[in-house]
């Protein structure tokens, strides 16, 4: 069978988001033959320029859907644009990021179109000749491999599991439909948006993250930081006592209770390295710890560490990476 | 109002998983506890009831007779009754299983406003809330950190990636809850031996006369994530450690 595998692409800040090329590896490594075609769609207004630049991935077609109501800009409204187009789209496979959008629309979809599901997958592999999916539960104590028994189904994709699908040098051709939603289909309104100034890069997307525990010691801590976050263009991450201490927002946080995160390198600054914290970060590719305590639990499960004081060894740490990337 | 919780019982965090020799997850020795975000979604509704917007607030859960010490808990905190769906002898239930299951339950014992936590840091699939409300047809808001009732809607500020959403919905929906949407109370003595007189009813999947289909997914093995060695540690003076450990991230882990 040939199927048609949708991605759904979200738009942020008015640009493609990060994640859009790993979810189209995600879907290049699940055709099963040629014939298998990948649709990218792009759900929301004002989005000709996303659109073009997304045109550019390795897809057979993109799809920018509207709707015929006035646009607030809730996930509900993705949600019900997605499912008054499906005949249309006629997709097998729908393809999402493992993102507050995903987390939300995907079991309804799944639920209303009689679809399996799958969240938060990190890897694929191959039993028997069937594509399998693996994912951490228990908080990444416990890894599963999944066989989907049903034909269709809906995947989310953890942000950074997955290497980006390249450019092919083609450009696919780009659809618009405009569809009619029913009319009591929108039963959720915003209210308010309050955008964050979290930093320039988004915690759950970032390549790299410094982060902070208790060991920085208060606010200025984290300010502390900053310039070697700056020069490695992270984001800044916390641990939950520093959460709670006030050092620093909650959407900082990483870990069980707070947010997911696979970064290619995880600086880990003044943390204990505690389960939970532990359950949020330890598919990151390179763990680094910097603590005073040679006995810390994060030394056992960072690949490099220094055991020393962090307001000793972040200055220099700063200004080795400057050194090696600015030349 | 009748505010109804929605619980699970899940492994306590601290717990080590170890796999039998058949490859299962060993889950006799393990502390059980309820599932942490349900405890938020738990707080919330007995404020709720505190505050007289609600008359009643009930815990669901589906699980087995091990279960109900979860729920006893739920009790204890101040919630004023409790349902068991017992699915011993189902031999688990996938999310659309359990929500199937939930949802019946629900109209059964009738609901204006549901709370659950968004996901369950066991089975970490953050599903069956979404499936919940989709088969009974109300709206939801997922992921909320502040919650404010009227008498015929809610208003939700939730954490979107990036931003900070406040959402508005009528009455009845679904709301789960996000980690900062409060801080759970401990049970206090004297409400721990008053739970032990509060209305806990069992149900079976039978009595709900719903269809069970069979699961859209089987797991073909569980496994340890492979462990890191240690840390490999730099010492020296700190600049150059720092230069040492610099040099390995490019050289060796190629991450920078
Ligand atoms: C249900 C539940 C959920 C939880 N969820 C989370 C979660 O999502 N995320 C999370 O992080 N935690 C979570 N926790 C809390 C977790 O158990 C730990 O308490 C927390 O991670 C500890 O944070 P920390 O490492 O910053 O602090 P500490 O454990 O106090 O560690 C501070 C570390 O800093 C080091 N240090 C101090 N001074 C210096 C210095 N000058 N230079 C270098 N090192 C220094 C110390 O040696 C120590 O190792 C949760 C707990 C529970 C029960
Ligand atoms: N067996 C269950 N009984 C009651 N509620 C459940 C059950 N499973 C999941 N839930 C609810 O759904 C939420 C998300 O669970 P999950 O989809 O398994 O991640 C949990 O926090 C609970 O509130």
């Amino acid at each position: 069978m040939a199927e048609k595998i949708i991605v759904l692409a979200e738009v942020q800040n008015g640009a493609l988001r990060k994640n859009t090329p790993q979810l189209v590896d995600v879907a290049r490594r699940l055709k099963s033959n040629a014939e298998s075609r990948i649709i990218l769609v792009l759900a929301g207004p004002k989005i000709e320029s996303v659109a073009t630049e997304a045109a550019g991935l390795p897809v057979d077609q993109v799809v920018r859907l509207e709707h015929d109501q006035a646009w607030q800009g809730t996930s509900e409204e993705i949600l019900e644009t997605l499912h008054a187009a499906r005949q249309e789209l006629e997709g097998d496979i729908l393809v999402l990021g493992n993102t507050s959008l995903g987390k939300e629309i995907g079991p309804c979809l799944a639920q209303r179109w009689g679809w399996g599901m799958i969240s938060d997958v990190i890897r694929l592999e191959d039993h028997q000749g069937k594509p399998t999916f693996i994912r951490p539960c228990y908080a990444g104590k416990v890894f599963d491999e999944i066989e989907m028994l049903q034909p269709q189904f809906v995947l989310t994709v953890r942000s950074n599991a997955f290497p980006p699908a390249e450019n092919d040098g083609r450009q696919a051709e780009i659809l618009e439909r405009v569809i009619a939603l029913p009319k009591d289909a929108l039963k959720t309104s915003l209210v308010e948006v309050v955008e964050r100034p979290t930093g320039k890069v988004e915690l759950t997307e970032a390549d790299v993250i410094v982060s902070g525990g208790m060991g920085v010691k208060g606010p200025e801590g984290f300010e502390f930081l900053k310039p070697l976050a700056e020069v490695l263009g992270a984001a800044i991450g916390s641990s939950r006592a520093a959460v709670l201490a006030g050092f620093i927002h909650p959407s900082h946080q990483v870990g069980q209770t707070g947010k997911t995160v696979s970064p290619s390198l995880y600086i880990a600054c003044g943390i204990s390295g505690a389960i939970q914290h532990k359950a949020g970060m330890s598919t990151s590719k390179c763990i680094v710890a910097i603590n005073k305590d040679p006995d810390a639990p994060i030394f056992e499960f960072a690949d490099y560490g220094i055991v020393g004081d962090l307001f000793e060894v972040v200055p220099h740490l700063t200004e080795e990476f400057r050194k090696i990337l600015q030349s | 109002m009748k505010v109804v919780v929605l619980v699970k019982q899940t492994f306590a965090t601290e717990a080590r998983i170890e796999l039998d020799e058949s490859g299962e997850i060993i889950s006799s020795r393990v502390k059980k506890v309820v599932n942490p975000y349900d405890e938020f979604a738990v707080e919330e509704a007995i404020q709720l009831v505190e505050r007289k917007q609600a008359e009643k607030a009930a815990v669901l859960s589906l699980g087995n007779t091990e279960t109900q010490e979860g729920l006893r808990q739920c009790l204890a905190m101040g919630v004023d009754e409790a349902v068991l769906i017992d699915e011993s002898g189902m031999g688990g239930a996938d999310s659309s299983i359990t929500a199937e299951l939930l949802a019946a339950a629900l109209k059964k014992i009738g609901f204006d406003l549901i709370l659950s936590g968004y996901v369950a840091v066991d089975d970490n699939a953050a599903q069956v809330p979404m499936r919940v409300a989709e088969i009974l047809g109300i709206p939801h808001v997922n992921v909320v950190s502040r919650l404010e009732v009227q008498e015929n809607s809610v208003k939700a500020w939730r954490e979107a990636d990036g931003r900070t959403e406040v959402l508005a919905t009528q009455l009845p929906c679904l709301v789960t809850a996000d980690k900062s949407l409060n801080k759970p109370r401990y049970p206090t003595l004297p409400n721990i031996m008053k739970a032990k007189k509060k209305p806990l009813a069992t149900y079976t999947p039978a009595d709900l006369g719903v269809d069970l289909k069979s699961p859209g997914c089987r797991v073909v093995r569980h496994f340890l994530p492979a462990g890191r060695a240690g840390a490999h540690l730099f010492d020296g003076t700190p600049s150059e450690a720092a230069a040492a450990l610099v040099s390995a991230l490019r050289n060796e882990a190629k991450v920078v």
